[in-house]
């Protein structure tokens, strides 16, 4: 299932387009960065609420399909250009990281 | 292919600037078509080293080169040193101040990370006088 497909059913907001057509394989939870960089995998759906320019640069790097900030939390501009300059697709939701990972493993 | 060498100056305590050595790896290796899985390996090592320079060292070098067989690299700084390395690679061992925890840092991972994915991982380092950090990734 695409990021696209998975933020239409999850009914999240596109911050950053990114690459929505990416498949996600799988999903992550955490906002201790180097934690996920040493644990998510390559095409996690990571639910964080951590919308620094360094959570990026972990979604970049680490090979993130797509991060989702829950509940809420906000993306800092700097974060937001990063992420456009890295192709790094951004949603968010009002929902918790437990609500919407249990929802993503429906899905999957 | 021959060898491709690449050279970054981190700057120290800029936190906004983390991670574009490490980015312009990724692209270079990608570039150059190695494996992806091999490319996720050198840059989350080489993120996590980048991002101890920010944190610990008040900056320092990276030099990185590239053959098919293997991407070494090695990060110079003249930061305070490591007083007990085996102590600084355990897991959830941090010295990192408050300011960057509240960035997201300073779980314990960094080394631990860094040594889980690279082959070679060695670390000089004199208290005072700074640390350098070899690292290797082999793609075979």
């Amino acid at each position: 299932m695409t990021v696209k497909e998975i933020s239409e059913k999850l009914n999240l907001k596109i911050l950053v387009e990114g690459d929505a057509d990416r498949e996600i394989k799988g999903g992550y939870c955490g906002d201790l960065l180097s934690w996920v960089m040493g644990r998510a995998q390559s095409g996690d759906c990571w639910f964080t609420v951590m919308g620094n320019v360094n959570a990026i640069a972990v979604a970049f790097l680490a090979d993130c399909a797509c991060i989702v900030l829950c509940e809420n939390a906000t993306l800092d501009k700097d974060a937001q250009e990063r992420a456009e300059l890295q192709d790094i697709c951004v949603l968010s939701s009002e929902e918790s990281a437990y609500t919407l990972a249990n929802k993503l493993g429906e899905l999957l | 292919m021959s060898n491709f060498k690449l050279h970054f100056t981190v700057p120290g305590d800029d936190f906004t600037r983390a991670g574009e050595a490490s980015g312009s790896v990724k692209k270079t290796l990608k570039d150059l078509g190695f494996n992806p899985e091999i490319v996720r390996k050198v840059v989350i090592a080489l993120y996590e080293a980048e991002i101890n320079l920010v944190i610990h060292a008040g900056g320092g070098e990276i030099d990185v080169e590239i053959s098919p067989e293997c991407i070494s690299m090695v990060l110079t700084d003249e930061g305070p040193g490591i007083p007990d390395v085996a102590l600084a690679m355990k897991e959830g061992y941090s010295t990192a101040p408050d300011n960057v925890r509240s960035l997201g840092f300073g779980a314990g991972m960094g080394l631990p990370n860094i040594k889980k994915y690279t082959d070679e991982m060695k670390i000089d380092s004199t208290v005072g006088v700074g640390t350098t950090m070899y690292l290797k990734v082999y793609t075979a």
